[in-house]
C-alpha cells in the first residue's frame, strides 16, 4: 500500500496508553518508548496510575496510564496533551478525553464498550456525544475478538489469550508510527525464556495487531517523528529511580567506600532499594528494614562504621525518620536521605505526584537542625544528584536530604553515558590509626566538617551520641556550649554553599518576569519559558537544584527582573522558604495541588496574566 | 573476627568519663562484669563498639574506652545491625533496658533476633522506667503501683526469654547485677556465641524499684530461689543442692532428692538443643515455686545474617559479569548516536 499520501512529518508527538491497571499499559508504553529511544527519538515518559494494584475493572479509579512524548528535537516533558490515545475500555475514556489534543486519535478496542462497561465508566449511553468525543479521530477496533481470532489454533487458555490484547494494541502504534519489532521481540524472548508458547502468542498478536492497522483504509494518518540530532555518544533510557541508585553507586565507587543501603519499601521509592538490592555484584549491602526508623537508624550505624550509608522513602516514611535525621546531625556523620515525594499529607496520593515536602525536608525535626537539601530535576540528572548528595555528605559530614518525585521516579528519558573517569573522585576525611588523642568534633577550618574514625581504627576509640557535646566528645550541659555547637553545625551547614554552583537563569540577566521553580517540574517551566519567549515575553526562568543553601548568587539572579513568580507543585512552600532567605523582594506565585505535574499551557497562562497585571 | 591477641586489664575498659549512676546501682556491677568479660576476650580494644539506645543503662558507652554510639531511645538494635554488616570484623555490643527493647524499641529487637546478627545484646531489666523516674515498664509485675499506675498495672508483662525465643533467638541467657562472677562468664559466652545473643541481666534500681530481685540476691534466699544452669550438668540447686528438675508429662517440676530420686531422674541441660521446648519453660519459671534459671539457657549454632550476606555478595561476585559502574552503564539497551 502507498504510505506515502498520508504520512505527516511531526516534530514532536505524545501517545498516552491507558486501560484497565492489569491490562499491560505500563509494559506497552515502556516498551513503545525503549523502541522510540533506541529509534533516535528523543522522549519523556509519564506513568500515572493508581495505588491500588487492580481497582475494581472497568471503573475510571482503576485506570492505569502511560504518556511518552517523542520528539526530533529536544523533549523536556512528557507532553501536556496526547496526539494518540489508546483506551482499552470506556473507563479509560472517561478519565483520559481532557488530555487529547483537538483533532488527536482514539484508538479503542471496542469490544470493551459493552452497555455494563459503559455505564460502570460513569456514562449514561452514549462516550461519543457526552464527551463530545467526534472532534476527534476515533479508531475502532474489535481487539479482542481478533486476538481471540489470531490465537485460535495455539491452544492457549482464554485468560492467557485475553493478556496478549496490549500487544495488539502496540502492534497497531508501531503501524502509525512506523517502528520495527525488534526491540520488542527481544524483550519477549528474556522475558519469556522458559515459555516459547507465551512468546509466540504476543509475538503473533503484535503483528496482527500492526497488519490490522495497515489493511483498514483510511484509518488515521501516519505520523513520522524523525530521529532528535542529540550529541553524540552511547545512550540508554533511564528512569528518576535507577539513576538514582547509580548515582550513589558511582559516589560509592570514587570514594572507595562500601554502599549500605537501609531501607523499607513505599511508593513510589521503592525502585531506589529495588535497584541497589540488584548490585551484590557491586558489592552493595542492601538492607530491607523492619520499618522506616530501622531503615535511617541501620544506616546511620553503618555511617558510623565507615560505609557511604543511604536510606531511600517517600513523604510519609521521611516523618517517621525525622528523629533519626536528628541523630546524624548531632553525630556530624555523614548520610544521604532520599525522599521521593508523593501527594500528602498522611498516606496522601501514594502514586501521585508532588512537591510539598520541601518544608519537612528544610524544617521537620526537633530542635536547631539543618540539613543540607537538594532537588533533581530530570529522571537522568537524578543520577548527578545522587552523586553531589553523596558527595557532599562524605565530604563536610553531614546529612544530606535528596528531593525526587514520583514524577521522576518513574519517568524516563534518554541519557547520555557518563564515563566514571569524568566524575570528581570524592575525598572523606577519614582518619587513620594513631596514637594522639582523637578529638571527636575538632573542626577542619574551612568547611567546618569534623573528622571521620571508624570503629577498627586503632587508637582512636571514642564515644558519640544524641546528647550535646563538648569538642572532645563529653556529654555537656554548659549553656554556652551548646549554643556554641548549634551555630557551628549551622555554620558547617552554610558552609557547603562552597560546593553549589552559582544559579544561571534561562536565558536572560534581566528582564520583565523571572519565573522561579525547582526540582521536577523543570521540564514544564522550561518548555514554557521558550515559548513564551518565541512569542516575544520577555520572560525567564531560573530553576533551583539546590534549596539549602540557595546558591550564593541567588538575590543578584533576582534583582534583575521587575516580577519574580514562584512555580511549584504545593500550595507554597519553596516560596515561603525564599521569603524567609530574602526579605527585599516581593515573589508571586504559581500553585498546583493535584498529584498531577504543571502542564506547560497552565503555567504559560498564568505568566502572561501576571506580566499583565 | 580477627586473629589477633591481645593482653588487656579490666581497668583498660574503663573510660576517663565520671560515672554517673546513682550509687547502688547494679548498672556499676554490670560495668565491672562487662570489663572483665572483654579482657578475657583478648580481642584488640579497636575492635569493640558498644551500641545503646535512652535510659539509665544506655550511658553505658560513656564509661568504657572503646568505640561507643549513645542512640535514640529504642533504635540501638537497627543502630548497631548497620555498624555488624558494614564492618563484620567488630565485636558489637547493644546496652538496652526493658523500655529501650521491648516497648519503643521492640520492633527492631525481634527484628535483629529473627535475622540474628551477630550482636551481643545486654538487656538491662529493672522492672521500671528509672531515667523518667518511676513509670512502670513492659516486663514490671502486673498490678505494679508506679508513678503511672497509681492504682496497679492492670497489663500482661514480657517475660524476656520468651520473647527472644518466640523471635527465634538463638542464645539466650540470664543474670543478675549481683552476681559478677557469673556475668562475666555469660557475657563472654554471648560474645563468643555466633548471631544474636540476648543477655538479661537483672537489675536492680535503688531508687525507683529498689528490691524488686531482691529474692534472686540475697545471700539468704538466693541459692534457693534461682538455679545456675550449665551445660551437660543435671539442674540441680538448692543451699543444700538438695532440689533439682524433672519433667512431669508436658510440664516442669521441682523435686527433692532423695526417698527414691537420685540425680539419675534430674533433667540435664543442653542449651544447644535447636527444640524451643524446655529452653521457653527454663526461662518462663517464677518464684514462687520454681527457680529462676539463671546461665547460658539456650545458646543453638545457626548461620548468622551477617556471614550470609557476606557469603551471596562473595558468590555473586564469583562470576559477575558486572565488575564496575562503567560496565553497569554501558550493560543491557544502549545505542549510539552519530
Amino acid at each position: 500500500m502507498n504510505k506515502s499520501e498520508r504520512v505527516i512529518e511531526r516534530d514532536e508527538v505524545v501517545i498516552r496508553f491507558s486501560g484497565d491497571s492489569g491490562d499491560g499499559m505500563q509494559l506497552t508504553g515502556t516498551l513503545f518508548s525503549n523502541t522510540s529511544a533506541l529509534f533516535g527519538n528523543d522522549l519523556s515518559t509519564f506513568p500515572d496510575y493508581p495505588a491500588e494494584i487492580r481497582a475494581p475493572q472497568g471503573t475510571v479509579g482503576g485506570v492505569s496510564g502511560f504518556q511518552v512524548h517523542v520528539g526530533h528535537s529536544e523533549v523536556y516533558t512528557p507532553g501536556d496533551y496526547a496526539d494518540v490515545l489508546v483506551a482499552m475500555n470506556p473507563a479509560a475514556v472517561k478519565a483520559n478525553a481532557k488530555f487529547i489534543r483537538e483533532g488527536g486519535t482514539i484508538i479503542i478496542d471496542e469490544d470493551n464498550f459493552t452497555e455494563k462497561n459503559i455505564i460502570k465508566a460513569g456514562y449514561q449511553k452514549d462516550p461519543v456525544a457526552e464527551d463530545k468525543l467526534n472532534r476527534f479521530n476515533i479508531i475502532s477496533a474489535p481487539i479482542t475478538t481478533l486476538v481471540r481470532e489470531a490465537l485460535k489454533d495455539k491452544g492457549l487458555d482464554p485468560k492467557t489469550v485475553l493478556r496478549t490484547k496490549n500487544m495488539f494494541a502496540l502492534g497497531m502504534v508501531y503501524w502509525l508510527f512506523n517502528r520495527d519489532f525488534e526491540y520488542t521481540e527481544e524483550y519477549l524472548k528474556s522475558k519469556f525464556s522458559k515459555q516459547p508458547a507465551i512468546i509466540e502468542a504476543n509475538s503473533t498478536v503484535l503483528k496482527a495487531g500492526y497488519h490490522y492497522a495497515e489493511t483498514m483504509e483510511a484509518m488515521t494518518p501516519i505520523y513520522k517523528v524523525s530521529p532528535a540530532r542529540i550529541e553524540r555518544g552511547r545512550y540508554r533510557t533511564i528512569d528518576g529511580n535507577t539513576a538514582t541508585a547509580w548515582g550513589l553507586l558511582a559516589a560509592a565507587e570514587k570514594a572507595g567506600l562500601d554502599l549500605f543501603i537501609g531501607s523499607y519499601p513505599i511508593t513510589p521509592a521503592t525502585g531506589i532499594l529495588e535497584a541497589l538490592a540488584a548490585r551484590k555484584d557491586l558489592g552493595v549491602k542492601s538492607f530491607q528494614a523492619e520499618d522506616e526508623i530501622a531503615g535511617i537508624c541501620t544506616a546511620i550505624g553503618a555511617s558510623f562504621a565507615g560505609n557511604l550509608a543511604v536510606t531511600s522513602t517517600s513523604g510519609p516514611g521521611l516523618a517517621l525518620k525525622s528523629e533519626a535525621i536528628g541523630l546524624a546531625v548531632m553525630t556530624e556523620l555523614p548520610l544521604v536521605i532520599i525522599n521521593v515525594q508523593r501527594g500528602g499529607p498522611s498516606t496522601g496520593l501514594p502514586t501521585k505526584t508532588e512537591q510539598a515536602d520541601l518544608m519537612q525536608a528544610l524544617y521537620g525535626r526537633n530542635g536547631e537542625c539543618p540539613v543540607v537539601v537538594i532537588a533533581a530535576s530530570t529522571p537522568s540528572n537524578c543520577f548527578k544528584y545522587a552523586f553531589e548528595a553523596a558527595a557532599i555528605a562524605l565530604e563536610h559530614m553531614v546529612p544530606v536530604i535528596l528531593l525526587t518525585d514520583g514524577f521522576l521516579a518513574n519517568g524516563s528519558e534518554p541519557w547520555k553515558i557518563p564515563s566514571m573517569d569524568a566524575l570528581p573522585e570524592i575525598k572523606p576525611p577519614v582518619v587513620k590509626d594513631g596514637d594522639d588523642e582523637f578529638i571527636p568534633y575538632e573542626r577542619d577550618e574551612k568547611k567546618l566538617s569534623r573528622k571521620w574514625a571508624v570503629p577498627g581504627t586503632k587508637g582512636r576509640e571514642h564515644r558519640i551520641g544524641g546528647l550535646e557535646k563538648t569538642v572532645k566528645g563529653t556529654v555537656s550541659y554548659i549553656p554556652e556550649n551548646h549554643e556554641h555547637m548549634v551555630r557551628m553545625r549551622a555554620e558547617k551547614v552554610a558552609r557547603v554553599v562552597s560546593k553549589v554552583p552559582d544559579i544561571k537563569t534561562y536565558d536572560d540577566d534581566e528582564g520583565e518576569l523571572l519565573l522561579i521553580g525547582w526540582g521536577g517540574t523543570y521540564g514544564h517551566l522550561l518548555t514554557a519559558v521558550r515559548e513564551l519567549r518565541k512569542e516575544g515575553k520577555s520572560v525567564s526562568l531560573a530553576h533551583f537544584n539546590h534549596i539549602n543553601p540557595l546558591p550564593a548568587n541567588t538575590a543578584e539572579v533576582f534583582s534583575g527582573f521587575k516580577k519574580l513568580v514562584v512555580a511549584e507543585l504545593n500550595a507554597g512552600q519553596f516560596v515561603r522558604h525564599l521569603r524567609m532567605e530574602f526579605e527585599d523582594f516581593r515573589f508571586k506565585q504559581i500553585n498546583k495541588i493535584q498529584g498531577l505535574p504543571f502542564t506547560c499551557t497552565e503555567i504559560k497562562e498564568q505568566c502572561i496574566k501576571l506580566l499583565e497585571e | 573476627m580477627t586473629e589477633e591477641i591481645v593482653d588487656l586489664n579490666p581497668g583498660d575498659f574503663k573510660s576517663d568519663q565520671e560515672v554517673r549512676w546513682c550509687p547502688g546501682c547494679g548498672d556499676h556491677a554490670v560495668l565491672a562484669a562487662v570489663t572483665r568479660a572483654l579482657a578475657e576476650l583478648k580481642i584488640p580494644k579497636e575492635k569493640f563498639a558498644f551500641i545503646s539506645g535512652i535510659g539509665c543503662s544506655s550511658r553505658f558507652p560513656y564509661y568504657l574506652s572503646t568505640f561507643g554510639f549513645h542512640g535514640i531511645h529504642g533504635r540501638a538494635s537497627a543502630i548497631a545491625s548497620g555498624v555488624k554488616l558494614a564492618n563484620p570484623e567488630l565485636s558489637v555490643w547493644q546496652i538496652t533496658g526493658d523500655g529501650d527493647a521491648m516497648a519503643i524499641g521492640g520492633n527492631h529487637f525481634i527484628h535483629a533476633i529473627r535475622r540474628n546478627i551477630d550482636i551481643n545484646i545486654i538487656l538491662f531489666n529493672n522492672e521500671i522506667y528509672g531515667l523518667t523516674k518511676g513509670q512502670y515498664s513492659p516486663t514490671s509485675t502486673k498490678g505494679a503501683v508506679t508513678k503511672t499506675s497509681p492504682f496497679g498495672t492492670v497489663e500482661e508483662p514480657f517475660n524476656p526469654g520468651e520473647l527472644v525465643i518466640g523471635a527465634k533467638g538463638k542464645f539466650f541467657a540470664r543474670t543478675i547485677d549481683s552476681n559478677v562472677q557469673l556475668s562475666a562468664e555469660v557475657y563472654k559466652q554471648a560474645a563468643l556465641h555466633e548471631g544474636t545473643s540476648v543477655v538479661e541481666t537483672l537489675q536492680n534500681c535503688v531508687i525507683f524499684n529498689d528490691g524488686a530481685h531482691k529474692q534472686l540476691s540475697d545471700r539468704k534466699t538466693r541459692d534457693d530461689n534461682t538455679i545456675i544452669l550449665r551445660q551437660g550438668e543435671p539442674m540441680i540447686f538448692g543451699k543444700n543442692r538438695d532440689k533439682g528438675l524433672k519433667l512431669d508429662g508436658l510440664k516442669m517440676k521441682v523435686v527433692k532428692l532423695g526417698n527414691g530420686i537420685t540425680e539419675k531422674d534430674i533433667l540435664v541441660h543442653d542449651a544447644e538443643e535447636n527444640n524451643p521446648g524446655i529452653h521457653t519453660m527454663l526461662a518462663n519459671m517464677r518464684n514462687p515455686g520454681f527457680p529462676v534459671a539463671m546461665g547460658v539457657i539456650r545458646a543453638v549454632a545457626a548461620p548468622t545474617y551477617d556471614m550470609a550476606l557476606r557469603g551471596q555478595i562473595a558468590k555473586v561476585q564469583k562470576d559477575r559479569k558486572i565488575k564496575n559502574l562503567d560496565d553497569l552503564l554501558r550493560s543491557g539497551s544502549t545505542w549510539e548516536s552519530k
